[in-house]
Parts: structure tokens; sequence; C-alpha cells
């Protein structure tokens, strides 16, 4: 195999950086300056679709939008705010019927939701700030540290757990997961605790025997209540690509995940493949993560997300 | 010039060979495809407009193998373009600094900063035989500390001991007065996960690089991200300034675009691939295999390597069918040429065969560089097809015209028509001698008239 020499290679990154910087101007326009006054022809759909690609909706995804409103629109004059609406209003159609915030089940003494996900997703973080919305509500929570994989993963729950005002469940590292989740809800029972939040040490969906270890502490925790988890919730990292059809699609296969939780929305990140996602999964979304404080939790609105999306202010 | 004659000469070399070339209407519609995977695969829409440029422009006029569709020819250029843009592979960790030599780590949150600064520890001490010393800047996230003092401690590297309330930059100072002080050969500082947009969190990065002055500042990504990738890659080299990116995660099954658009954003190499959770799993990078996995089109670039050595193993066959009956002519000392550089490096790739050590010196003597055969093959281009076929009525002065269309002179010239000349003669003598078997006899090759016998220009699989 033989490689360009040094001076070719800094050739081809200039070019692909001053490309770049053009491109991403192009992009970032956003819909204003793409779509005043212009008519709705194939070069502005195209640009469009451009758009929604870069927010990382998926081609499909992306091109089933711009299809849709050519059929409404195509060749009408067209101005940026009915674009915008139009597009917002078809990605809110899809997103509508998944927004679910959660609302814990009184009856349920615990109540047991499981956090899990692929690595560095969010899930410890928004264990603490659920944590952290429960406890104002005057609900008390427990939350057990699933993961004893990671480095200072339950140090770090722990932390949550002085923040928020939650009694921690933690073993030593490398400790069954199973089984602490097992001694966990044994001990939420016994306190009659509201809210049981389980996380789970981060795995790629790919990994079989990790997957398996998380059925199996699924299965355990089946044998104190069979209707637990009662909420098993994935958790997403915005700025995750077209992965997060696989990572959904895995994890829903193996285990019953009831929804979703997008973190890390304060980024540039838009998590547009959200919307192909609930196109496809139907998956509630739970809430959102928009920060690292404890106050950074928030509902999803499918609405506010879909003029995230295109860049439409709130008013 | 010798480019354009190589070119030209490689041209004419298609048309020999009877086989098309990749038409710009061949080339726009397997580029939709490809559009249409590197966009599955997350590649920035940016970088992938780029780069569909960079291969149209590759592609057009390129030869089509036989038993090759054009739409499988393209893929095949596309991955080769794809390995080239992605690499280099050999991108090292820059230790060339005056000991203690500053390692900093940013990037987004979760990235895998913390556990990538273990990794590294261990790998720099194991081995690159460094004393290390680890030191965590996270004072943000709960227990990121902590973290890192477990990592250290695991891989038995040394870690700053964290004074409570300190900020980053007195850490960064304090870990470097520390690792001066107690003779350590490299400081890893682990940095907070922060958005690229967060302008207050990239100042105070930026203010820690001004302290310590890091001979690697690497970007540590995942590699499930999607089209941000482009514009965090961007903005941590633009505010802070990158030499490396170390990509995390490939154990995923992702497509992991993600790593063409920031080696296209920043220009800077990819150093390392996390492969996993446990802190052995820190690779190099190898361009071919994350190339592979962004393309996902590993059967057709398969097929195309594979039609490719069928036809240099048929082409070798048919010159030396036509050698032992006495026809080698200069255009088959062309396509021989065209092979050997093809190869790539003579001396490595010969003194890597068995058997061949000893034939070192004459391998030197004979002064087979690509230059040389670059310079025949020049020479060869620079006749017309007549002279070729019937090198005879070369006389004084259409040898100086070729030696000047060659941009080389008549003693050039008049060595590669002996050679040929040598060559030509070496094969019908072997050719009388009865057919041993084909790749027995093959001709010697171009360019080695000491080593008579030669070896096939290309690894023959025997039938
Ligand atoms: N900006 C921002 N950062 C977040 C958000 N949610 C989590 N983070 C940060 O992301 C990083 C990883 O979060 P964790 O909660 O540790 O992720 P995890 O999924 O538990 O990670 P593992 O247990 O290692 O798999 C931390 O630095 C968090 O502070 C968010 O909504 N916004
Ligand atoms: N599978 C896999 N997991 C990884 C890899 N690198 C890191 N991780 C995991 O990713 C998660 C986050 O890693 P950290 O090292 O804590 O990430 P970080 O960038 O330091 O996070 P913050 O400090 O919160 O910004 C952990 O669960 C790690 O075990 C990798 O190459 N493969
Ligand atoms: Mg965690
Ligand atoms: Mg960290």
């Amino acid at each position: 195999m033989s490689y360009p020499d040094k001076d070719a290679k800094a050739g081809w990154v200039s070019r692909l950086k001053s490309g770049l910087s053009r491109t991403s101007q192009n992009l970032n326009y956003n819909l204003d300056g793409l779509l005043n006054k212009r008519r709705l022809d194939e070069k502005l759909l195209e640009e469009l679709e451009d758009i929604l690609i870069a927010a990382d909706l998926g081609l499909s995804t992306a091109t089933k939008l711009t299809t849709k409103l050519a059929r409404t629109h195509l060749n009408g004059a067209i101005s940026t705010g009915e674009v915008k609406e139009a597009l917002a209003d078809a990605i809110a159609e899809i997103l509508g019927p998944v927004a679910k915030p959660f609302v814990p089940n009184p009856t349920l003494k615990p109540h047991v939701v499981l956090f899990c996900g692929v690595n560095g997703s969010g899930k410890t973080t928004t264990i603490g700030k659920l944590a952290h919305a429960l406890t104002r509500d005057g609900k008390t929570v427990v939350l057990a540290a699933g993961d004893t994989f990671r480095a200072a993963a339950a140090e770090q729950l722990q932390i949550w757990g002085e923040r928020t005002g939650s009694q921690v469940f933690a073993k030593d590292p490398g400790t069954d997961p199973a089984s602490l989740v097992f001694d966990a809800l044994t001990l939420a029972q016994k306190q009659s605790a509201d809210v049981l939040l389980i996380d789970t040490a981060g795995r790629l969906q790919n990994r079989g025997e990790l997957m398996a270890e998380l059925q199996k502490t699924i299965r355990v925790m089946q044998k104190i209540d069979e209707t637990a988890p009662h909420t098993c919730l994935q958790v997403l990292d915005a700025t995750v690509g077209q992965n997060a059809h696989s990572q959904v699609e895995i994890f829903s296969n193996l285990i019953n995940v009831d929804g979703l939780v997008l973190t890390k929305l304060d980024g540039s990140a838009k998590g547009g493949v959200l919307v192909a996602l609930a196109d496809k999964f139907s998956l509630p979304v739970y809430a959102i993560g928009v920060g690292e404080q404890s106050e950074d939790l928030q509902s999803f609105d499918a609405r506010e997300f879909a003029n995230s999306l295109l860049g439409i202010e709130a008013n | 010039m010798f480019d354009d004659l190589s070119s030209k000469f490689g041209d004419i070399f298609d048309r020999l060979r009877g086989r098309g070339a990749l038409s710009e209407k061949d080339v726009a519609a397997a580029l939709r495809e490809i559009r249409v995977a590197l966009l599955e695969a997350d590649v920035s829409l940016s970088v992938v407009k780029q780069f569909i440029d960079v291969v149209r422009e590759e592609a057009v006029g390129q030869a089509v193998l036989r038993s090759v569709t054009p739409g499988q020819m393209v893929v095949k250029i596309v991955h080769d373009q794809l390995v080239k843009m992605l690499g280099p592979e050999d991108a090292k960790i820059n230790l060339n600094a005056s000991p203690p030599v500053p390692i900093m780590l940013v990037g987004l949150q979760g990235a895998g900063k913390t556990t990538t600064a273990g990794k590294l520890a261990s790998h720099l001490r194991n081995k690159e035989n460094k004393r290390v010393l680890l030191a965590g800047l996270d004072v943000a996230r709960p227990a990121a500390q902590e973290q890192l003092l477990v990592l250290g401690e695991e891989v038995g590297v040394d870690s700053l001991q964290p004074v409570f309330g300190e900020q980053p930059v007195g850490i960064a100072k304090r870990a470097m007065e520390t690792a001066k002080r107690e003779g350590f050969d490299a400081v890893i500082l682990d940095t907070a996960g922060r958005l690229a947009i967060d302008h207050e969190l990239m100042m105070e990065v930026a203010l820690v690089r001004d302290t310590v002055e890091p001979a690697e500042t690497l970007l540590v990504a995942d590699a499930l991200s999607g089209q941000d990738a482009v514009t965090t890659a961007q903005a941590f080299n633009d505010k802070v300034g990158i030499t490396g990116i170390v990509l995390t995660r490939i154990d995923g099954d992702s497509r992991g675009g993600a790593a063409l658009s920031m080696r296209a954003a920043t220009g800077c190499p990819i150093k390392l691939m996390g492969v996993g959770e446990k802190l052995d799993a820190l690779e190099t990078f190898q361009a071919d295999r994350i190339a592979g996995r962004i393309l996902g089109m590993g059967d057709v670039v398969g097929l195309v390597e594979k039609a490719a050595e069928t036809i240099d193993r048929e082409e070798a066959e048919k010159t030396a069918r036509r050698a032992l009956k006495g026809q080698f002519t200069l255009e088959d000392l062309a396509e021989q040429l065209a092979q050997i550089k093809k190869m790539g490096d003579m001396q490595g790739l010969l003194s890597m065969l068995p058997g061949v050590g000893k034939m070192k010196k004459q391998i030197a003597d004979a002064n087979i560089g690509d230059k040389t055969i670059t310079h025949q093959e020049a020479i060869i281009m620079s006749m017309t097809p007549k002279e070729r076929r019937n090198p005879k009525i070369l006389n004084a002065k259409r040898r100086q015209r070729i030696a000047n269309g060659s941009g080389t002179s008549v003693q050039d010239v008049n060595r590669l028509l002996k050679q040929h000349k040598q060559m030509a003669q070496m094969m019908k003598k072997m050719g009388k001698m009865g057919k041993k078997g084909l790749m027995g006899a093959m001709p010697p090759m171009a360019g080695m008239p000491g080593i008579a016998g030669g070896m096939p220009p290309i690894k023959h699989q025997p039938q």
C-alpha cells in the first residue's frame, strides 16, 4: 500500500478544509438566508434535505420529510416562515406521540427504574438529575450503584446521592451487578421507598456478554418483583449518529426498553436521529438532558425539539 | 514531467489491455451510491461533498479491470482514497520535548478521556519505558479525580494527589513542577469534558495549554458520533489547537464516519484507537480497517482486488509465453516496468522474499529504484509504436530525439536498449531449453540483467 507524499497530503487537507468552511457556512445559513422568497424547486429541496442530514436525521428520514414538503408546496413561492413551519410541523407530528414525562406510580413501593445505554451516554448523571427532581417533589429515592465495573462509578453516584438526599446502595467494585440489584431492591422495598433508580455500567450493544449480564440483572430482580423494572430507560447521547438505530434496536430486542432519554442537548449536536427513531420504534422520550447540573433535566417537548432542529427561535 | 509521461503511459497501457476507462457517467452513477453509504456511516455532509469531488476527479478516466463493473471499480477507488485520506497510520505520540513531556487530553463529555489517560499511561510505561505522572484536571464531574486515581493504581502509574479546591490551571502547574522535581518523563493531563460551544470552559482549557505548552494535545472523540463531529473537531482545533485524535469505542458496531470528518476538519492525524473499556484496549490507528467500516463495501473491494491479481497473473503469463517465442518487445518491457512499479518499493519487497537475501548486492548494483523505472518508462514512452516493436530502426538521430523527449540522456537510452536486447536473447534461449512450466521460465526482471532466470513479476499461485 503506498501513501501520498507529505505535500500531497497537506494538499488535500487544506483543500478539504477550505471547502469545509465554505460548506459549513452554507449549512449554517440556517433557513433564513436560504429560503427568503424563493420558489420551492428541486434545488431548494435538496438544500433543505442537506440541513436535515446535517442535523443527523439520516438520509431516508430527511428525504421523506422533504418529499412531503414537495407534495404540498412544490413550485409555489414560499416564504422563510412557511418552510420552517411546514417542516417543523411534519417533525413534530412524528415526535408528538413519543413525548412522555416520567411519573412514578405511587402504588409501587418502589417504582423501579432501570437505566441502560452505551458508555458515557449520561446514565449516571441522568439518575442524579432525576433523583433531584423526585426528592424535590418529596419522594424518597434509593440509588443502586449497579455499575460495579467502571473506575469510581459508585463514588460518582454517591456524590449524586449526597447532592439530592437519596440513599445510595453500593458494593465493592467487581461485585456481580445482578446480586447487587437484588439486594438494593430488597432494601428499597423494606424501606417502602417511592422510587429505586438503578445505574448500570455502560455497554456497547454489540457486546453479547455484557448484554447477557444486563438480561441476567433483570431476571434476578424479577425474582423479587416480577413486574420490575417498571420503567426501563435507554440513555442516548445527542451527539450520536446513525448508530443510534443499532443501539435502540438491539437494546429493545434484548431487554424491554420502555423509553429513551436524550442527553447533552445543550451542545451543538441536535440529536436529530431521534426523529428517525421515533418514526421507526415509536419509543416514548421521557426526558432530555441539557447540562451537567441537578436542574438540567427537562421533559421532552416535540414542538420545541422540532423548532430547535430547524433553528426556529422560541417566541 | 515524468509524472505526466507516466500517466500518459498508463493511458496507452489501458488501451493495450483493451479495457475501457471510467466515464464521467460511470463515476457519477457510482458516486451517488457512495454518497449514501458515507452519509449512513455518519461522515459529515460537508466532508462527503468534498470527498466526492476529490474522488470524481481521481476516478474519471481510470481503467476498469476486466471482469469488474465500472461501479465496482469506483468503489475500489473510493476505498483507496479513503485509506489515503484517513492516514497516515504511523503517527506516533510525540515525546520529543525536554522531559517532563506534557500530554493533554481534551474532548466532549463522556468521550473517553479519563479512560484513555489510563490506557495511554500504561502504554507509555510498558511500550516506551517512560515514567509517567497522571494528573486529573477535572474538578467538575463528580468523582472524576477518583476515577483517574483508580485507573493509575490499576496500571501501576503514579498520580498527582488531588488537593481539595485546586483549579485546573493550578493543578497543571503543580503537576509539571512535581514531575520535574521527581524526574518523570511524561505528564498526562486529563481535563474535564466540555462542549465546544462553551466559551468559558474552552478558554479555561486554552489557559491550561498556555501554562504547560503540551507536546501533544489529543482530541478524544467517540466513534459513535454523528454529523456534529466535524463542528466539534473544528472548534477544538481552532480554540485549543490539537495535535492528534484518539477515536474511542471502535469496538462498537458504528460505521465510524466521524473519523473521516474529524481528520478532514482538523488536518490532524488519528493517532490511537480505543477498542474497549479495559486498560490495554488501545491500538495504533489502522486506516484500512476504518476505511472498510466507513464504506461498508468490503465484498466489492475484495472482489476488485482479486480481479486485479488475476489480471496481473494473466498478463505475466502472456508476456512469458510471448517472450519464450522470442517476441519480447519494448512494449513488454514497459509492461514489466509498470508491474514492478505497482509492487512498490522494489528493494524492500525483494528482500522480504526467501532466498533473495544473497542477491541484495546485485539488486543494489542494478539500481532498481522507482526513479530508474520511471526514467525507463519515459524512454519507452518517447518512442513511436513502430520503434517500440522494432528497436533496430533506432539510429543516432532517433535516440537523441527519444532522450530529449524523455528528459534523459542518449546513454540512458542506449543502456535501456542493451538491457532489452539481453533480456530478449536470454528468453529466447530459455524458450528453446524447453517448457518447464511457464513460471519456471519467466523472463528476468527488467533492470536486472544480472539475475538470470529472474522472478515472476507478480506472486503466482500455481493452479
Ligand atoms: N453538557 C452535558 N453533559 C452531560 C449531560 N448528561 C451527562 N453529561 C456529562 O457526560 C459525561 C458522562 O456522563 P455519565 O453520567 O457519567 O455517563 P454514563 O452513561 O453514566 O457513563 P458510563 O457509566 O461510563 O457508561 C459526564 O461528564 C456528564 O457530566 C447533559 O445533558 N449535558
Ligand atoms: N467500549 C468502550 N468503552 C470505552 C472506550 N473508551 C472509554 N470507554 C468508556 O466510556 C465511558 C466514559 O469514559 P470516560 O473515560 O469516563 O470519559 P471522559 O471523556 O473522561 O468523560 P468525562 O470526564 O465525563 O467528560 C466509560 O464507561 C469508559 O469505560 C472504548 O474504547 N471502548
Ligand atoms: Mg455511569
Ligand atoms: Mg473524565
